[in-house]
């Protein structure tokens, strides 16, 4: 099939502002659209720069905005897309590049909310237990692969770059509800904020975005309610 | 830019990452990665990481040792061998305390599964060997040990393209990297370098590697003097989906699923009478080449099905969850009712910067040591994998031995001052980047990477003999030739992307020749490396890790011993 692509280019090193560049592709109907991107990049324009590593969706590095909705370009297939697709950076960051935008701010707000694993009991010997219900009580939140899909996509967000964001909430729910982590009280603090889960409107953009499942606007109630039970 | 740190470590994945964690506390380091740390390509490990915890059944580290050597065709070193199924059992007990979320026995311990090749009793029956957290093992080790990092306060170059190493009068003196960011490069003076750069498995056009293992560090490596060995060792995986080269996990099979040809024969039990569909990978990619060659693939095509529809939707759901999404993904179907189509894919380099136990990269077959430089994980070669790696073993080699190699490192810069740089210490690196950059040619890059990557899988991939690696010997004047005819549209330089992928490519055509010239002279088959015309295992002559350097005139072949402790080679059966 052949596709037409409208991609957003900025180049902050020749362009004033944005402007769309149009290509056309010779592709399979279960082409990713990662692989027309590539096709574009290797053979007709070499200058169009996105990040993408993996190609199967679980590296993260190529969330955008395709057709309008958040989604990693290796996981849409083009027969999914139709004929003309528009492709732009995902919102809310600064674009460093045509597809690719600065995701520092992204990581600040992720490591804000202190995600490791922390414990102060004496650590055992061998394995910690833990049961196959407790394991599954945050099996959804471990999944999270860090794209920037949820966050970009959250009105919240635009509104407000100071809200925390969704990313960082799913990171810290799965540590919060997980058996083993200590550390529930100091995450639970950090996120009882006006920035932190309480700027969450339950739009559930980030639940359509996750590229990787996960049901983020049920993680994010999940923190509100911990935070309103936990001194009962 | 100059920056001086006691130790480098170039690559972000597990090795390097548990190198970092390893170090850091100890010694000021930076690591440096052209990738941001969590989309290193360990996160696409699924199955699990082997040990022999013995939760769910007895199991020993003499065993698992046992299995490693055989699996690799006798060509692993075993006193090497020995440490990494010993040192397995604690660094899985160690993930577990840093919070890594492994699945579940009823009883609460860490939950292990069958693997390919992971047998109870020296080869008895398969056995509950591989550590998993679902089919997202690898995922929950990057996550972890970058949660740790963050914790650890270590200091990431992210997005940081490596491009040169710096050795003077035969020491390390640091290495040079350009920021994707600002376009600028980075003199990184240091005591120590280590490389975890990952592997090399996109110079196969069906592969199940990241576009960003390309095998920088060998590259540069190999550039340097420093010879790479075992490289001819390339592994297939068996369960790649057809065409697109996804993986589809060993734990699959470990699970229960059944590789069938077109017959619905469950041919395997014609090829591995006792181990079956969990014979290792060479065998099992080798089989289903068999099987095309013979007219059983499926419609008298090049691929065979994977069966898991007798599973049942709980073990697909909880068990294997991403590849059943990957499944309904990307080939459309559901893996409860339909059958899969899959075939090998290119999958690991066992080769790699040769390394003794401790991450020292030695530089000839007296295992000199190259003071300072050390290697781990995939880009190395220590060797723990020998001919042929075993599923799960990759996981544990990337942490015992990025672990090991830190140490050792640490001492070192506690020990040792800085090397002086060399002068003009970013000539070189300045140059290689300016003669890209102003390449002028007819050439898109992509026809050039495609032709590699055409050639490699036709000539040099699972079964191989004198003709076609002749030819693909030959092929490799027209690959340089038009490589260098490449025009390069970008001259921006700020994120210049097509420069840096112009730069891997370089870099693969050079490790893809050590694997062509390594797979000629090599006149046997073992482990992952077949060779048609000399179908069988030549333990008499062969019996030898290869250590291939590039000099003006060529690749030079060397021959180094292999180490025997335990296990006297014996002919592999399963």
């Amino acid at each position: 099939m052949k596709v037409t692509l409208k991609i957003k280019r900025f180049n902050p090193e020749k362009d004033e502002k944005p402007w769309w560049a149009e290509y056309t592709v010779e592709a399979e109907p279960t082409d990713r659209l990662l692989d027309a991107l590539n096709a574009i990049k290797w053979y007709q324009d070499g200058t169009l720069s996105f990040r993408r590593s993996c190609m199967h969706g679980v590296c993260g590095s190529d969330a955008m905005l395709i057709n309008g909705s958040n989604a990693l370009a290796c996981k849409v297939l083009l027969k999914n897309l139709g004929e003309h697709i528009t492709v732009e950076p995902m919102r809310g960051f600064r674009v460093a590049r045509d597809l690719m935008v600065d995701l520092e701010p992204f990581f600040d707000k992720y490591k804000q909310v202190k995600p490791f694993f922390i414990t102060y009991s004496v650590t055992p010997e061998k394995e910690r237990q833990q049961s196959p219900a407790e394991r599954e009580r945050f099996d959804d939140t471990t999944k999270c692969i860090l794209c920037g899909a949820c966050t970009t996509s959250c009105p919240s967000f635009w509104a407000n770059p100071e809200y925390i964001g969704p990313a960082a909430i799913v990171n810290a729910h799965r540590f919060i509800f997980d058996s083993r982590d200590e550390g529930r009280e100091e995450r639970l603090e950090i996120l009882n904020h006006r920035d932190g889960v309480w700027r969450c409107r339950t739009i559930f953009n980030c639940v359509e975005a996750c590229p990787r499942g996960i049901n983020v606007t049920r993680a994010i109630g999940e923190v509100k309610k911990a935070l309103m039970f936990r001194k009962l | 830019m100059y920056q001086r740190y006691d130790a480098v470590i170039v690559g972000a994945g597990g090795a390097g990452l548990m190198a970092a964690l390893n170090l850091s506390a100890q010694a000021r380091v930076a690591v440096v990665s052209k990738l941001y740390p969590i989309r290193s390509h360990t996160g696409a490990a699924q199955g699990g990481i082997g040990a022999a915890l013995g939760n769910l059944e007895e199991d020993h580290w003499e065993w698992h040792m046992f299995d490693t050597v055989k699996g690799g065709d006798y060509l692993a070193d075993q006193d090497a061998v020995e440490i990494l199924c010993r040192e397995a059992i604690e660094t899985v007990y160690e993930l577990e305390h840093w919070g890594l979320p492994f699945s579940r026995t009823p009883d609460g311990k860490i939950a292990q599964r069958p693997f390919g090749g992971h047998t109870r009793d020296y080869g008895k029956a398969p056995v509950r060997r591989s550590c998993y957290a679902t089919d997202r093992t690898g995922h929950m080790i990057l996550q972890t040990l970058y949660q740790q990092c963050i914790k650890n306060e270590v200091h990431f170059y992210d997005e940081f393209h490596l491009l040169d190493l710096l050795i003077e009068n035969g020491r390390t003196a640091g290495v040079v990297a350009i920021s994707l960011a600002t376009g600028e490069t980075y003199t990184f003076h240091a005591k120590a370098v280590l490389f975890a750069t990952g592997g090399c498995g996109r110079m196969y056009r069906v592969s199940s590697n990241a576009l960003a293992l390309t095998g920088d560090g060998m590259a540069v490596a190999l550039r340097r003097g420093v010879p790479l060995e075992d490289m001819e060792f390339f592994q297939f995986h068996p369960t790649g989906i057809y065409k697109l080269g996804i993986l589809l996990s060993e734990a699959a099979r470990g699970e229960g699923g059944i590789l069938r040809n077109k017959d619905g024969e469950r041919f395997m039990e014609r090829y591995a009478p006792s181990l079956l569909d969990l014979a290792p990978r060479d065998m099992v990619s080798r089989a289903i080449y068999r099987e095309v060659e013979e007219g059983r693939g499926i419609g008298g095509k090049d691929y065979v099905h994977l069966d898991l529809r007798h599973l049942g939707r709980e073990v697909l759901d909880h068990k294997l969850p991403d590849i059943t999404d990957f499944v309904r993904t990307y080939m459309g179907i559901e893996p409860a009712t339909d059958l899969i189509p899959i075939q090998p894919t290119a999958h690991y380099a066992m080769g790699g910067i040769p390394t003794d136990v401790d991450g020292r990269v030695i530089v000839d077959e007296k295992n000199t040591p190259l003071p300072g430089f050390y290697a781990a994980g995939e880009c190395a070669c220590v060797s723990v994998h020998g001919a042929n790696r075993l599923g799960t073993n990759s996981l544990v080699d990337i942490l015992v031995f990025g672990r090991r190699g830190a140490r050792h490192a640490a001492k070192f810069v506690r020990e040792n001052d800085w090397a002086p740089l060399p002068a003009n210490a970013d000539e070189r690196a300045q140059h290689l980047v300016a003669e890209r950059m102003n390449a002028q040619g007819n050439e898109h890059q992509g026809a050039i990477r495609d032709l590699l990557r055409d050639e490699m899988m036709a000539k040099a991939s699972v079964f191989r003999d004198a003709g076609r690696l002749t030819q693909m010997r030959e092929s490799f004047h027209e690959i340089r030739e038009r490589y260098n005819r490449i025009k390069l549209e970008d001259r921006s330089v700020r994120f210049n992307t097509e420069l840096l992928e112009l730069i891997e490519l370089g870099g693969m055509i050079d490790i893809a020749e050590t694997l062509v010239e390594g797979a000629l002279a090599r006149q046997e088959s073992r482990g992952a490396h077949s060779r048609e015309d000399f179908p069988k295992r030549n333990d008499a002559q062969w019996l030898k890790h290869s250590l291939a350097y590039k000099t003006p005139e060529g690749m030079e072949l060397r021959y180094k011993p292999v180490t025997i402790t335990k296990f006297e080679p014996r002919e592999r059966k399963y």
